[in-house]
């Protein structure tokens, strides 16, 4: 049994810690710490906001010189830990060997999202470098002004004289201690009210091109622990039975074959399906087989996604229940125009589909107190939810924030879904008994949580200039917030999320309409890596680029004569076109497509190159991507983000597609649902736009133009824009 | 009724050069012998019906995925991620990996590693069409394919100028 052993250090709580402007004793459990907690109800005897300084929670610096930076954000393989290192290194000048990340969670004061307010820790909507950006420097300079005090105070000698270079710290006098030796000295010094931030010209991290991720040796050897991968002593592995359809609910089971099969050890029923629980996988698999249940299908959705869509066409030819901007009078306007573009289009549901199908491990203790382990991107709402199903309070909840196998919006789920089924499985197992519940890839593509999908009703004027006088865009579908902890967020029946991207259409129309018609349909959605902008960048950029051809206009010249307001946009454009040789011939056959958008405060610009090919279809077979997120912190990082985005963006566009059947999923894995491979990936060629504005994020703003730039291109080949997603399915008939 | 009986049937493997032992049905596929019986966790589940690549090893030379491959029809020796470095020193191709800094969120890298390994064991130097061939069956989510490219054909150096 040695092997199951904790292979997983975190589960050990440890004393080798310190927390830079805490006591050693009493600093982190006034904030609630997961280090340092013995059981985390401890850390509740302290209001949580009992002093507000910041630097308490962010640093850790052991004895034996490790660095641990505390993170508010989650690590989904974005490089958030990477990117909040920098920050806190920029400022600490440590030593990166020594540096870790975990991710802390526990204390809203602390990692609240300072984009959304700090009301919540949460991840997503690619903020999280937006949110740490002051924070974590700020931890960094205190941290060093800390240790620099304490080697002065040790040494008697002025702090002005102390230079720190890599994490140690020395005098002239021939003095010198690394961090660890000063740590817990430092811990007890006065904090100082405000630590000056080093200035733009003096950064050696930021910035840096050369600076590599500190997380990849386990990525590369196999010994990055994931949910999937851990071990303690006696864990079992559950496996899940759902619904077959969405809304059905368990009539009765019968589990005397399953609990029969030797290495069966439970089958228990969750609030969200059955949970069959064995000795190990392969096990609990078979066990699973064997499992008789009759479902009650009264309250299902019976629609199939023919229907449903059929539905949605009807409606965006109707009004809109919701106005989300209506500039000027664009009845009027279309009334004048000289010539009009209108038509449907159409986007399936998307799954995320991440490698890591989800997972989460929770057991509940002797005391009453619960572990989880999982991938925790909304901790707060995770602490709670883990609370209120093992019959506890969040205080007595302590999470263990794992790296995991991908998320791309799924880890932030308002209800909580795996969470839930790990601590139900947990409680009824019994304390002292940890389990973790691992999904199969068939669990996480017919689970739900989908990219809703959309119809967008658009009608576009041009005059007899060729300017585009009038836009309307009426888009159908579900809305991720409805229903949910966020739906406060919805005003006026406008779900933001469900027409970013459109709303914000940063060209000069004079008459520009967005109405909303939100659907009921008993399919559960989710943000999808770049939410809204998904299907509107596509809508609003593949329908510019016919009007730019309608108005026998260059598409980049078209664009940029509409942006004499939006400087950001266009400077990306003007990048992209540039690096791209936008002006320059192509050979026979080949094809170029541009868009522009701006998510999140990021603004993106591609340009593709494809070839048509003899089999009516066609090979994208280059992408400048040009892109201004602010000041740069990790480069490379920036890079490998639009690189992925793109290829996440483009198997979305070219062959993603989930469907129902009489409200049954068709899809149940990689072979049906077929994600981007690497034959289809092509060069990508990221420029990134110089900025010394605050950073915005990255992990999101990639996806959205790719798609759109495929179509523009393809309708420069074809002469036709693909108005129904996914594209290869969509395009017979189209000829150059 | 009673369902299957346990069978007293101990599996011989020799993964990572080491002789080991599983008390495991002969149906139960590799990677679950390797990951929950053997506590080799480096290779990952991602499909359980050999679509994604995250599961591979390689087998006498052949890239394999173990999530399709039941443990009682093993017949050669093992090779998983944990077992590429020697002596503490990283295969060219591991080494390639870090310095195209290719993993996002790592999950798919180690069956992508296992099957660049393989193709280079295989073609000394591969095209674009080699590479594409060879990893066409490893998904990465994360997108990572431009930064795989690039480190096949540095592990092809690297290995060259180790040799």
């Amino acid at each position: 049994m040695s092997q199951f052993l904790s292979k997983h250090t975190a589960v050990r709580p440890t004393r080798r810690w310190f927390l830079v402007g805490a006591g050693v004793t009493t600093g982190g459990l006034a904030v609630g710490y997961r280090p340092v907690l013995a059981a985390p109800d401890i850390a509740q005897t302290t209001p949580a906001k009992v002093q507000a300084n910041p630097f308490q929670t962010y640093v850790e610096i052991t004895k034996e010189n490790r660095i641990i930076i505390h993170s508010s954000q989650f690590e989904m393989g974005q490089g958030s830990y990477f990117g909040i290192a920098t920050l806190v290194m920029e400022e600490l000048d440590g030593d990166w060997a020594q540096v870790d990340v975990v991710g802390g969670y526990g204390n809203t004061a602390f990692y609240g999202n300072l984009a959304w307010g700090g009301a919540a820790q949460a991840t997503g909507g690619s903020t999280s470098m937006g949110s740490s950006w002051e924070r974590y420097r700020k931890a960094g300079a205190a941290a060093r002004a800390l240790l620099v005090a304490a080697a002065a105070q040790r040494w008697d000698v002025p702090a002005g004289e102390i230079k720190v270079a890599s994490g140690v710290v020395s005098h002239a006098s021939g003095m010198q201690a690394r961090y660890g030796d000063l740590a817990e000295a430092a811990a007890g010094m006065p904090v100082p009210d405000d630590v000056p931030l080093k200035p733009r010209d003096k950064w050696a991290q930021i910035g840096s091109d050369s600076l590599k991720r500190y997380d990849s040796a386990g990525k590369t050897n196999g010994a990055q622990t994931y949910t999937i991968d851990l071990m303690m002593e006696g864990l079992q592995t559950a496996v899940m039975i759902h619904p077959p359809k969405f809304g059905a609910e368990i009539e009765s089971f019968d589990a005397t074959k399953a609990k029969a099969l030797d290495g069966i050890v439970d089958v228990v029923q969750t609030p969200r399906g059955i949970a069959v629980v064995g000795r190990d996988t392969w096990t609990a698999l078979k066990g699973r087989d064997l499992v008789e249940v009759t479902w009650n299908e009264e309250k299902a959705e019976e629609r199939g996604t023919a229907e449903i869509m059929a539905e949605y066409n009807k409606a965006a030819d109707d009004l809109g229940a919701a106005t989300a901007r209506d500039d000027g009078n664009t009845p009027a306007a279309f009334a004048s125009a000289e010539k009009i573009i209108e038509g449907h289009y159409e986007f399936p549901y998307l799954v995320h589909a991440s490698i890591e199908p989800l997972n989460a491990a929770a057991r509940i203790n002797e005391d009453g107190t619960i572990d989880v382990w999982g991938g925790h991107q909304m901790p707060d709402l995770y602490q709670a939810a883990a609370a209120q199903v093992g019959g506890t309070t969040p205080d007595k909840v302590r999470l263990h924030v794992m790296k995991t196998g991908g998320s791309f919006g799924r880890r932030a789920v308002l209800d909580a879904d795996v969470i839930i089924e790990a601590v139900s499985t947990a409680r009824a197992l019994g304390r002292g008994k940890p389990v973790k519940v691992q999904w199969t890839r068939e669990n996480d593509m017919r689970g739900g949580r989908y990219r809703p999908a959309y119809v967008h009703a658009v009608k576009a004027g041009l005059d007899k200039k060729g300017n585009v006088v009038a836009l309307h865009d009426h888009i159908v579908g579900q809305s991720v917030l409805g229903g949910s902890t966020s739906a406060a967020m919805i005003k006026n029946g406008i779900d933001p999320t469900s027409v970013e991207g459109a709303t914000n259409l940063p060209y000069a129309i004079p008459n520009l309409k967005v109405e909303l018609t939100t659907t009921d349909v008993n399919i559960p959605v989710l943000w999808w890596r770049s939410v809204g902008s998904t299907h509107t960048a596509y809508a609003v950029e593949t329908l510019i680029d016919e009007l730019a051809a309608a108005a026998n206009r260059d598409p980049v010249d078209f664009r940029l004569s509409m942006l004499g307001h939006h400087p950001r946009h266009a400077a990306v454009l003007k990048v992209a076109a540039e690096k791209a040789g936008w002006d320059k011939p192509l050979p026979e056959g080949r094809f170029r497509g541009v868009a522009l958008h701006e998510s999140l405060s990021t603004y993106v610009a591609d340009v593709v190159e494809i070839t048509l090919n003899d089999e009516n279809g066609f090979k994208v077979d280059r992408v400048v991507c040009a892109v201004d997120c602010g000041t740069a912190i990790n480069p490379d990082q920036i890079r490998a983000q639009m690189e992925g985005g793109i290829g996440f963006g483009l198997g979305a566009i070219l062959q993603e597609e989930l469907t129902l059947k009489g409200g049954v999923v068709d899809q149940e894995n990689y072979d049906t649902y077929t994600p981007l491979r690497i034959e289809q990936m092509p060069r990508v060629e990221v420029h990134i736009v110089p900025s010394e504005e605050p950073p915005t994020g990255v992990g999101e703003p990639g996806v959205p133009p790719i798609g759109p730039a495929i179509a523009n291109a393809l309708r420069a080949a074809t002469g036709k824009t693909i108005r129904k997603l996914p594209i290869i399915k969509n395009m017979s008939g189209m000829t150059p | 009724m009673l369902a299957t009986q346990p069978k007293e049937v101990l599996m011989r493997l020799t993964v990572d050069g080491q002789e080991i032992e599983v008390d495991a049905e002969p149906d139960m596929p590799l990677l679950w012998a390797l990951r929950d019986l053997a506590g080799k966790t480096g290779p990952k589940f991602g499909c359980g019906v050999a679509a994604c690549g995250a599961c591979t090893v390689v087998i006498d030379g052949q890239p394999v995925r173990s999530c399709s491959l039941p443990v009682g029809d093993v017949t050669g020796s093992v090779t998983t991620i944990e077992g590429l470095a020697v002596d503490g020193k990283l295969h060219p191709v591991q080494q390639a990996w870090l310095e195209e800094q290719v993993a996002q969120c790592g999950y798919c890298q180690a069956g992508q590693i296992m099957s660049a390994y393989a193709l280079l064991e295989e073609i000394e130097n591969p095209t674009d069409e080699d590479i594409d061939n060879a990893m066409g069956g490893n998904l990465c989510r994360c997108g990572t394919y431009p930064r795989i490219r690039a480190a096949i054909k540095r592990a092809a150096n690297l290995k060259l100028a180790r040799a």
